[in-house]
């Protein structure tokens, strides 16, 4: 299963964030603002890293901010978030976080697809410093394999 | 060979875990079960399970098990994980 097309509403550049919530809240906004999600779902994000850590800085530079299944969750969805200047998370090793990855799955099968086009993306270490680098969308779909958007692609 | 690949939701960076821990084992020409799984199921998904694969973060959460954890830094590091999962059970 491909990734979903990255458009300007899912994809935000960087933005400033002041600590590690700002920064997945850049994130879940992006899920909420394209009704991916509701609200509620940035506050599981957060509450996953205060329950069990940073656990999801899975790479150095990189968050892959998500919460489990649930009500809030309306659609699959994955968005991606750049920041000004990076944030600590508190990883022993892959701080500080400059792109957050905000995921939303609606059941815990339905994404397996992705996580496979993910690793491939990311299996190739110069897109994390690629991503946070990249001042354009186009640029932003060029890491993730995708072709430039033309004008009118959007709906 | 059991491996249990373990997160805090069991969705997203276990599922990333499991999989890039299925190609390293193919880099290494082993064979495993590789299965996701969340921190609070872990003593069921674990039981039989000869290594358990997680971030430092969530290392100290994992209770009393007879399996090897394997801590992973960089879940895309397919080197990392290579030369841990080998230094494991290779």
């Amino acid at each position: 299963m491909p990734l979903p097309e990255l458009s300007e509403a899912s994809v935000a550049l960087h933005v400033e964030a002041d600590d590690w919530r700002e920064a997945i809240r850049v994130a879940g906004a992006l899920l909420s603002d394209t009704h991916a999600t509701d609200a509620a779902y940035t506050q599981r994000m957060i509450d996953v890293v205060e329950e069990f850590g940073a656990y999801v800085v899975i790479a150095p530079g990189l968050a892959l901010a998500h919460a489990r299944p649930g009500a809030d969750v309306h659609d699959d969805a994955l968005v991606v978030a750049t920041l000004a200047a990076p944030v600590r998370f508190g990883h022993p090793h892959n701080d500080p976080v400059s792109v957050v990855l905000g995921l939303a799955v609606t059941t815990a099968e339905s994404h397996v697809g992705w996580v496979a086009e993910i690793a491939n993306v990311f299996n190739d270490e110069t897109a994390i410093p690629r991503l946070a680098a990249a001042t354009t969308l186009d640029e932003v779909r060029a890491v993730f394999g995708a072709s430039p958007l033309r004008i009118g692609d959007q709906a | 060979m059991k491996i249990v690949a373990v997160c805090g939701s069991g969705v997203g960076s276990s599922a990333i875990l499991k999989l890039n821990a299925e190609r390293a084992l193919e880099r290494l020409d082993l064979e495993a079960d590789v299965v996701a799984g969340d921190i609070e199921s872990l003593g069921t998904t674990a039981a039989d399970a000869q290594v358990i694969l997680t971030s430092p973060e969530l290392v100290e959460r994992i209770g009393k098990t007879f399996a090897d954890i394997v801590v992973i830094d960089n879940y895309f590091d397919l080197a990392e994980l290579t030369e841990k999962l080998e230094r494991a059970i290779g």
